[in-house]
């Protein structure tokens, strides 16, 4: 479970305050969409439960399953069961996708105190994950998203949150940049990770991702804070309506 | 404006006296001897380089030479120097050199392919081939540089070897220039690959020191490559003293047609100056520099290239990443000729530099000197810290700050060597890298703690 409380945060570097007294929770098992105009915090308060250096938290807390997190380095939150899968994933020439991945999974592990997967376990792994997402072989190892197009770059999202299976997912503007088809694909990848063990934060500016990744829940954020709280006809009523009413900037 | 004769510093007036007390049993004929007798002259008038001078600008040897060590006299094959060689893991045709000079019983004589033949340097100053004086004086652009003058007034010993016309070799040839490091001393060594026609061949230099006395090491090597030839020139420069202070001198003609490609690597190795000369003797060659310094503590490497482009249809490209952290310093100064009469000539020049922390420095000066109109040239310098967001990508997936600063510093390191055609030097350039990543990686976990 997420809790997020009294949450501000400014840039680091700048007196911008961007998180205005967030509240906010995602309970085990629950799909909760937030929506938003552009600029009302969306991203960043992906970024900072992540644990992006570049804020500074000045109030609240932020929990997962009970544990506050801001103490936390963004790996030890990783290990600890947060996944943000990125708006805009990095590109990392020289990392071959499959040398990432495995260290990935085995750093996650021996946080944990587990032992290294081994190398069969691991490709095998590997290969029914992406045969899911429709992800080639030769993507796998080429240099991590170094030239892949915008789809292959969100797929290889959803790959790696299949792979390292947290309990916390948070999908930052994940339908940014798709086409129709990437975006069933994407969509699918994540459904079927819906877990009665596991929450999911979907960000997201349109509803048409919502048609696909059904939620639980929708809130709606402005200026920093959650606005409005309902169900998954909220995010109809924001498509018909627009965010005008909350804010949004001209 | 008044001449000033520079006051002779103590290294300079030993250096003298080391030659004038070795010159008479420095190997040579006649017209080696005139060589030695030049450039020594040459170095007399002009002293050590120091930063007044362009091309030595960032490394004032001057400075850095307060006195010059002892020339090291004989083969020292101690039990360290055995040990490093057994640890040396390279298949391939083994010509060791210790302290300069060439060591025939810790050398692979037995196994010298075919086509291949091998003497000492000091053989074949005494030999009465004509073109000898040629071959060692190598590229003009590097004629007037003290220090390679002062290589070839002293050079002892190296190898020479010749690659006949349409030999291709499955292993690599490998010159392990090995110092025993028992005593401060200094070391001229000079070697010599000449690559026949349509030849294949890798080369690989390692220059290291077994003991930990920091040595003063100025060595040499001519590379001819021959027309069509495919030849890889891979320099790993390490284990050294602190203390130590390198200059290691390449010189490259190549030929008709030919693929020409140097790399080195340089860690752990104190002071190095390396200076590449290179010219293009035939049309339609490609030749490619590149290199990966690793540098920390107040280390200091510079790369400085002069690259001749006497030719048309000549195409370079240079690459150089440099990893600083420490108080160390980077240095990369590349100069780009293209004569007048070299049109369709295709350069392309990069050095780029990430600085760990405050207080490493990294000095960029790409040069373009263009006389042709019909040219396609280009460069790029860098200096930059590592990629934040980079960082928070792979630390969000789980990697600690360390292991994923390692990646992106690998990865970084690397893209300089991924043209190296033979696997295991390829490999073991890759686990030198992975091996000073490690070692930085440890360091920071302890300080950490």
């Amino acid at each position: 479970m997420l809790e997020i409380r009294n949450l501000v945060v400014k840039i680091a570097d700048e007196d911008k305050q961007i998180l205005n007294g967030l509240n906010l929770t995602v309970n085990d098992g629950e799909v909760a969409a937030i929506m938003g105009p552009n600029g009302s915090g969306k991203s960043t308060l992906s970024y900072v439960i992540a644990g992006k250096e570049d804020y500074e938290v000045l109030e609240g807390e932020i929990l997962l399953n009970g544990e506050n997190v801001l103490e936390m380095e963004a790996d030890q939150r990783a290990a600890a069961g947060i996944f943000l899968a990125f708006q805009y994933p990095l590109e990392i020439p020289g990392v071959a996708t499959m040398t990432f991945l495995k260290a990935a999974m085995n750093a996650q592990r021996k946080a944990r105190g587990e032992a290294e997967l081994l190398t069969p376990d691991f490709i095998k792994q590997v290969n029914a994950a992406a045969d899911k997402l429709g992800i080639a072989k030769d993507m796998l190892r080429r240099p991590l998203n170094v030239g892949f197009s915008g789809g292959e770059k969100k797929r290889m999202e959803i790959l790696q949150m299949a792979l390292l299976s947290p309990s916390m997912c948070i999908l930052d503007e994940t339908d940014s940049g798709l086409d129709i088809d990437a975006l069933r694909i994407v969509a699918e990848g994540v459904n079927a990770l819906r877990d009665k063990s596991r929450g999911f934060l979907v960000i997201t500016h349109y509803q048409r991702l919502l048609d696909h990744i059904v939620p639980d829940t929708v809130h709606v954020m402005s200026q920093g804070k959650i606005v409005r709280t309902g169900g998954k006809e909220l995010a109809l009523e924001l498509e018909k309506s627009g965010y005008a009413s909350y804010g949004e900037a001209a | 404006m008044a001449i000033v004769t520079p006051l002779k510093t103590a290294a300079e007036q030993q250096l003298a006296q080391q030659y004038a007390d070795a010159k008479a049993e420095l190997p040579g004929g006649p017209a080696v001897r005139k060589l030695r007798e030049d450039a020594f002259a040459g170095f007399e008038a002009k002293g050590l380089p120091h930063r007044r001078l362009e091309s030595w600008r960032y490394t004032d040897l001057r400075t850095l030479l307060r006195e010059a060590r002892p020339l090291a006299d004989g083969v020292k094959a101690t039990d360290a120097v055995k040990a490093r060689l057994a640890a040396l893991k390279l298949d391939g045709l083994r010509l060791v050199l210790v302290d300069g000079v060439f060591a025939a019983e810790l050398s692979d004589l037995d196994g010298i392919p075919e086509g291949v033949s091998v003497q000492s340097l000091a053989d074949a100053l005494v030999s009465p081939r004509e073109d000898l004086t040629r071959i060692l004086s190598g590229p003009s652009v590097g004629a007037d540089d003290t220090g390679l003058m002062l290589n070839t007034a002293l050079m002892r010993d190296g190898v020479f070897v010749e690659i006949a016309d349409g030999v291709e070799l499955a292993k690599p040839v490998v010159i392990v220039s090995l110092s025993s490091g028992v005593e401060e001393r200094s070391v001229f060594h000079r070697s010599a690959v000449l690559a026949g026609a349509e030849s294949k061949a890798t080369v690989v230099e390692v220059s290291e020191t077994a003991g930990d006395a920091a040595q003063q090491i100025n060595g040499a090597i001519v590379i001819e490559t021959g027309d069509g030839s495919e030849i890889q020139h891979i320099r790993l420069v390490t284990r050294q003293a602190a203390a130590s202070v390198q200059v290691q001198s390449l010189l490259a003609t190549i030929g008709a047609q030919a693929k020409f490609d140097s790399f080195a690597l340089v860690c752990n190795a104190g002071t190095v100056r390396q200076q590449h000369f290179v010219r293009y003797a035939g049309e339609h060659s490609e030749m490619g520099l590149r290199g990966v310094n690793l540098l920390g503590g107040s280390e200091h490497s510079d790369v400085t290239l002069v690259v001749d482009h006497e030719v048309p249809h000549g195409t370079s490209r240079e690459l150089f990443k440099s990893i600083i952290g420490g108080e160390a310093t980077g240095v990369f100064q590349g100069k780009v000729i293209v004569r007048p009469h070299a049109q369709k000539t295709d350069g392309g020049m990069k050095s780029n530099a990430l600085l760990l922390n405050e207080g490493a420095s990294m000095f960029n000066k790409p040069e373009l000197e263009i006389f042709a109109d019909d040219v396609v040239c280009g460069h790029g310098a860098t200096v930059a810290q590592i990629d934040g967001d980079q960082l928070f990508y792979l630390m969000a997936r789980g990697l600690p700050r360390p292991q994923a600063e390692a990646l992106v510093l690998q990865a970084f390191a690397g893209e300089a060597a991924e043209f190296i055609a033979d696997e295991s030097v390829r490999e073991l350039v890759m686990s030198e890298v992975e091996a000073w990543l490690a070692a930085r990686e440890a360091n920071s976990q302890v300080s950490t703690v």
